[in-house]
C-alpha cells in the first residue's frame, strides 16, 4: 500500500529514510508534487525490471519557512518545502529577487505553485540565465538526508566558499535522487529598478538568432533573448503581441533607469538593420517574460514537450532538421541556447531518437522530455542518454549517496 | 601537518616506474634528476616542501590517459600541477608520487564568438585567455591576482576568484564544459557549448575539487563582452567599521559594483610605501569601489556611491578621472602582497569568508589575537563578498615563529566559521586547512565527501593527503548501516 508520509522535521525524515533502507522500500521525494510529470515515473507500475514496485511518498511540504533573510547580505535560507511564491513575495517586499530567474513549471503539468526544494532539485532557470546564471550558480548551501539516512550539509551562507567539494551543486539538479533536501540557502539580488523589452516582429528563425546573438555579444547586458515563431507567439498573454499575427523576437534590458535608457538606444542602433524595433514598458515586460520563462505558450495542452539545451548558434539549424522529420513547433530562449519543442503528433518515443541524433551531430547538448504521458516516459529516456563511461560514473556517484536506490529510484535514469 | 607515510615499496620501484612511463610519453617528458626535481618541491605555499618521486610532463590527452591507467593498475599516486601558484599546498608533491605537470597543454583550441566561449587546454594561463579575445572586445571574467601565471586548469581545480567576481562570479560560474581523465584513464566530457550541463552537475563538482577527482584536460570557458566604461572611487574612513557599513549600504541600495575591496591601516601604509599611488595615510580603512557598464550608468552610480560614502563619514574621497588613474587606484591593492613582503621576512596569507556584517567583530578579535601571538597582521579584504585575506607577518628564521603564525591563522579561520563563515573563500583547503575541516563539517559530512571521491578514484591515487583530515578506505566508507527501526512512526503524519 502506498502511503504519504509527511515529516515535520529533518529528524523524522531521517527516521523514514532509515526505515526505508531497512525494508528496501523506495521513496518518492516530493514537495507539493507539482512536477511529478518531470522525470521518469518512479512509483507504481514501472519498477526497475518491469516488476511491480510499491513505494511511499515523502511529502516535504511541512519543512517550510524562511529561517534567515538578510537583505544587506543578499542571502536567504528556507526550508525545502517553502512555496516559491512565499519566497518571491518576501523578496519583493524588500525590493529584491532570487539571483536566478526561476521557471514556474507546475502549469505545464496542470498544477500551480511549487516549492524551493523542487525548483532547486530540478535546476529550473528561465530567461535571465544568459546574464545571471542558473539556479545551480546561486545555491550557497544545502542540508538534506542522503539515501544512507544521514543528515548531511554542504556549503554555507557565503558566496565565496571553496571548503570541500561543492556537493550543493551536485545535489542541485539531482532530482531528489541523492538526498531529500531539507534546507536551502540561496543568493538573492536587488530587483532591477527599471526594465524595457525591445521587440522586432516578423523575423524568420535564422535571422532572429543572428539578431539575438549580436544583442548578447554587445556590451549592453541583455538579460533575456527570446524568439517566438507565429504559433507560440499567438498564445502569449499580451494581446498587442498576439494580434500582430507574426513571429516576435524579444530582448530584455534591466537595471538603473539611466542605464536602461542608454542601452536601449544603443541596442536599437545596433539592430537597426533587422527591422522596426518597438519598446515594451516594465509592466508588460514582466508579463511577457513570465510567459516565456514559464513556457506558458505550451501550457494547457498535453502534447509531448522537449527542452533542448544546445549550442545557441545551432538552434535554428537543429530545429529545421527536426522539423523535416517531425511535426512540431519550437520557441527559443537564452539566445537560442534553450529551445522548447512541442510535438504536434504522438510518436512512440516522442521523437527522442530524431531529436537527440540531430543535437548530437550539430554541436552537442542535451534534450529532456519534460512532458509526456507516463507510458512514454517510462519507456523512453527522459534525460539525454549518457556515454557509457559517464553513465558508470553517474551510477557510482548515486551509489555514494544512495547505494540501495531508495530515493526517487529511476527518476533520472533507469539505473539511478 | 603530517602527510601520509610514503609507501617505501613504491619508492623502491622508482626505476621500473620510470621505464614503464617512458613507453607512454615522448623523450624528455620525464624528469627524474634530483636537481631538476627540486624545482617542483613546493607551490605558492612555500612553507611546505617535498621533492616529488618523478615529474611527468605529457603532451596529449592520450598520454595522460595511459599514464593514469598505468598508475591506477600499479598503485602509484599522482599530483596534478598547473603553474604551482596554489596558496594552500594543493600541488605539494608526494615523496612516493608522480607530479603530473600540465604546462605543455598551453594551446587555445577554439574561440567561438557566436557562442561566447573559448575551448582551451588546461595549461593556458588565465590572462592569456583574456588577451586572446580582447581584440574582439571580449574577456574572461574571473581575474585572480595571480592571473599572469596561474593556469585555467588550476583555476578550475581551485574555483578561483578575483576582484571582479563580486559582479561576474567565480570560475564555477564562468565555465561551460570540461574534458577530463578519470583515475583509471577513462576520458570523459562534461557540458560543452550549451549552458547547462546534463545529468548530475559534475562540472560543478569538479570545480574546486583540488585535483582529487580527475585530471582536467580541456576547459570551455564563457567569455564576456567588455563593459564600455569603468570608473573607480577611492574612499578613506577613520575605521574599518565605517568602511564596512558603507559596503553594506552600497549593496542595500541595489548596487553591485564590479569590484569592492578594502584595506586596513597597515595594508594601506605598506602598499603606499611600495607603489606610491597617493593612498591617504591618515585613514583607518580604504575602500576601492569600481563600477562598470555603459557610461551613463557608471556616472549615475558614482554619484550614488559618493552620497552613501559621505553619509557614512568618509574622510577622503577620490573618483578616478581616467583609466590610467583607475588602474593606479588598483595598483596598490594588487601589490598588497609583495608590499607586505617588503616589510617582513615572511608572511602568511589567510583566506576565510565571513558574513559581511561580522566584519567589525572579526577585526576586533583579530587584533586581540595579534597581541596574544605577538605577530603583526595587515588586512586586505574582498569587501563585497566577505572574503578576508589577513596577512600575518613573521620570520621563519626565528624558531617557532612559523608555527605561531600558523596557529594564529588557524584561530582566525575558526573565528570565521564561528561567525557563520567558512575556512576558505578561494585558495582551497589543500594541505594547509586540511586539519581544520572538522571545524566546519561533521564526520558524516566529510565521509559523504570522501565517498564522492571514491566514486571517481576508488584507489585514491589522485592527490591523496589533501583536503581530508583522515583518509578512510573506500570499502569501509561504502558500507551501508542498517538501523532496523520501529516501523510504523506513530508520530509522523500520514495521508
Ligand atoms: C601572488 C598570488 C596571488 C594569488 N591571488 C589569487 C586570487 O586573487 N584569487 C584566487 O582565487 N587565487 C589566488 N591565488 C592562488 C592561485 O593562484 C590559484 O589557486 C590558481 O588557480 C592556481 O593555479 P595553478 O595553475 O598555479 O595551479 P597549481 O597551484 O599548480 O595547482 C592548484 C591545484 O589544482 C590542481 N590542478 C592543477 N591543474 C590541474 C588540472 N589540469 N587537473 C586537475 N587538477 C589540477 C593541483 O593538483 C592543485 O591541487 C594567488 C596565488 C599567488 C601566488
Amino acid at each position: 500500500m502506498t502511503e504519504v508520509l509527511k515529516p515535520s522535521d529533518s529528524s523524522q525524515l531521517e527516521d523514514i529514510v532509515k526505515w526505508a533502507i531497512a525494508d528496501e522500500i523506495p521513496l518518492e521525494i516530493a514537495g507539493l508534487a507539482t512536477k511529478r510529470g518531470l522525470g521518469r515515473p518512479i512509483l507504481g507500475k514501472h519498477g526497475n525490471k518491469g516488476n511491480l514496485v510499491i513505494g511511499h511518498t515523502v511529502d516535504l511540504s511541512s519543512l517550510k519557512g524562511v529561517s534567515l533573510y538578510e537583505p544587506d547580505e543578499l542571502v536567504l535560507t528556507a526550508g525545502a518545502g517553502t512555496p516559491v511564491s512565499d519566497i518571491e513575495e518576501l523578496l519583493e517586499s524588500e525590493g529584491q529577487q532570487l539571483a536566478f530567474e526561476p521557471i514556474h513549471m507546475a502549469k505545464l503539468y496542470g498544477h500551480e505553485g511549487g516549492t524551493l526544494g523542487g525548483l532547486i532539485a530540478c535546476n529550473l532557470t528561465g530567461s535571465r540565465r544568459i546574464k545571471a546564471g542558473s539556479a545551480r550558480d546561486h545555491v550557497l548551501g544545502i542540508k538534506g538526508v542522503s539515501g544512507r539516512g544521514e543528515y548531511i550539509k554542504s556549503g554555507g551562507r557565503v558566496v565565496k566558499n571553496v571548503t570541500g567539494y561543492d556537493l550543493s551543486k551536485l545535489m542541485t539538479a539531482s532530482y531528489g535522487t541523492l538526498a531529500a533536501l531539507t534546507e536551502i540557502t540561496v543568493k538573492v539580488l536587488p530587483a532591477p529598478e527599471s526594465m524595457t523589452t525591445l521587440l522586432i516582429f516578423g523575423l524568420d528563425e535564422k535571422t532572429a538568432q543572428r539578431a539575438l546573438s549580436s544583442a548578447i555579444n554587445s556590451s549592453h547586458e541583455v538579460s533575456g533573448a527570446a524568439h517566438l515563431p507565429v504559433r507560440p507567439a499567438a498564445r502569449l498573454s499580451l494581446s498587442d503581441i498576439r494580434n500582430e499575427d507574426s513571429s516576435v523576437t524579444a530582448m530584455r534590458i534591466e537595471g538603473f533607469r539611466p542605464s536602461v535608457v542608454a542601452r536601449c538606444e544603443s541596442l536599437k542602433k545596433l539592430l537597426n538593420n533587422f527591422g522596426v524595433i518597438e519598446e515594451v514598458d516594465k509592466e508588460n515586460s514582466v508579463v511577457f517574460w513570465r510567459d516565456v520563462c514559464d513556457v506558458n505558450p505550451y501550457n494547457e495542452m498535453k502534447e509531448p514537450l522537449w527542452r533542448l539545451s544546445i549550442t545557441p548558434s545551432m538552434a535554428p539549424t537543429i530545429v529545421e532538421k527536426i522539423n523535416k522529420v517531425i511535426a512540431g513547433c519550437a520557441f527559443y530562449d537564452w539566445g537560442g541556447g534553450l529551445v522548447w519543442y512541442k510535438l504536434d503528433e504522438y510518436l512512440n518515443d516522442a521523437g527522442a531518437t530524431i531529436i537527440r541524433d540531430v543535437i548530437n551531430t550539430n554541436g552537442g547538448g542535451h534534450a529532456t522530455l519534460v512532458r509526456a504521458d507516463d507510458n512514454i516516459r517510462s519507456q523512453t529516456d527522459v534525460f539525454h542518454p549518457q556515454t557509457l563511461a559517464l553513465a558508470k560514473l553517474t551510477s557510482r556517484v548515486k551509489n555514494s549517496f544512495d547505494p540501495q536506490r531508495i530515493l526517487n529510484p529511476g527518476r533520472m535514469y533507469m539505473e539511478v | 601537518m603530517k602527510m601520509p607515510e610514503p609507501d617505501k615499496a613504491v619508492i623502491e620501484r622508482r626505476t621500473q616506474i620510470i621505464s614503464s612511463l617512458m613507453k607512454f610519453v615522448p623523450n624528455g617528458s620525464i624528469i627524474s634528476e634530483k636537481k631538476e626535481l627540486s624545482v617542483y618541491e613546493s607551490d605558492g605555499l612555500t612553507a611546505y616542501q617535498q621533492v616529488p618521486m618523478i615529474v611527468v610532463l605529457p603532451e596529449t590527452v592520450e598520454q595522460i590517459s595511459q599514464v593514469l591507467s598505468y598508475c591506477y593498475k600499479n598503485n602509484v599516486k599522482i599530483v596534478p600541477r598547473g603553474a604551482g601558484t596554489s596558496l594552500s599546498g594543493g600541488a605539494l608533491p608526494l615523496a612516493d608520487g608522480i607530479t603530473l605537470g600540465l604546462g605543455k597543454f598551453n594551446k587555445i583550441l577554439e574561440i567561438d564568438y557566436d557562442n561566447r566561449c573559448a575551448r582551451v587546454q588546461p595549461g593556458v594561463t588565465n590572462l592569456a585567455i583574456s588577451e586572446a579575445v580582447k581584440g574582439h572586445g571580449f574577456y574572461y571574467a574571473p581575474d585572480p591576482s595571480s592571473q599572469i601565471a596561474c593556469t585555467i586548469g588550476g583555476n578550475v581545480a581551485e574555483n578561483s576568484g578575483g576582484v571582479h567576481c563580486l559582479k561576474y562570479g567565480l570560475t564555477t560560474n564562468n565555465i561551460l564544459g570540461l574534458q577530463m581523465v578519470l583515475a583509471d584513464g577513462e576520458i570523459i566530457s562534461l557540458g560543452g557549448k550549451h549552458m547547462d550541463s546534463e545529468g548530475y552537475d559534475l562540472l560543478g563538482l569538479m570545480t574546486g575539487s583540488e585535483g582529487l577527482l580527475g585530471i582536467i584536460t580541456e576547459v570551455t570557458v564563457r567569455i564576456l563582452s567588455k563593459p564600455t566604461s569603468a570608473n573607480a572611487l577611492m574612499i578613506g574612513f577613520d575605521s574599518s567599521k565605517q568602511a564596512g557599513k558603507c559596503v553594506a549600504n552600497i549593496i542595500a541600495d541595489g548596487i553591485i559594483p564590479a569590484g569592492m575591496e578594502m584595506m586596513d591601516g597597515p595594508a594601506i601604509e605598506a602598499a603606499e610605501a611600495f607603489v606610491k599611488v597617493g593612498y591617504p595615510l591618515n585613514v583607518g580603512a580604504l575602500l576601492l569601489v569600481e563600477l562598470d557598464g555603459p557610461f551613463e550608468e557608471v556616472n549615475f552610480l558614482i554619484d550614488r556611491v559618493k552620497e552613501i560614502a559621505n553619509s557614512q563619514g568618509a574622510v577622503s574621497l577620490r573618483v578616478s578621472r581616467n583609466d590610467e588613474e583607475r588602474e593606479q587606484f588598483w595598483a596598490g591593492r594588487k601589490a598588497a602582497f609583495p608590499a607586505i613582503g617588503r616589510l617582513t621576512p615572511d608572511y602568511y596569507c589567510v583566506d576565510g569568508t565571513i558574513p559581511r556584517s561580522k566584519l567589525p567583530e572579526v577585526l576586533d578579535r583579530m587584533s586581540e589575537l595579534s597581541k596574544i601571538y605577538g605577530l603583526k597582521v595587515a588586512n586586505v579584504f574582498h569587501a563585497g563578498d566577505g572574503n578576508l585575506h589577513p596577512l600575518i607577518m613573521y620570520d621563519a628564521n626565528n624558531p617557532g615563529e612559523l608555527e605561531r603564525a600558523e596557529n594564529f591563522g588557524s584561530d582566525i579561520l575558526k573565528l570565521c566559521v564561528e561567525v557563520g563563515g567558512v575556512l576558505t573563500g578561494e585558495h582551497g583547503v589543500g594541505v594547509e586547512k586540511r586539519d581544520l575541516m572538522s571545524v566546519m563539517f561533521s564526520e558524516m559530512d566529510l565521509n559523504q565527501q570522501q565517498r564522492v571521491k571514491c566514486a571517481f578514484d576508488p584507489h585514491q591515487i589522485l592527490n591523496p593527503g589533501k583536503v581530508f583530515p583522515t583518509l578512510h578506505r573506500c570499502a569501509e566508507l561504502g558500507r551501508v548501516h542498517i538501523h532496523r527501526g520501529k516501523v510504523p512512526f506513530p508520530d509522523i503524519p500520514r495521508f
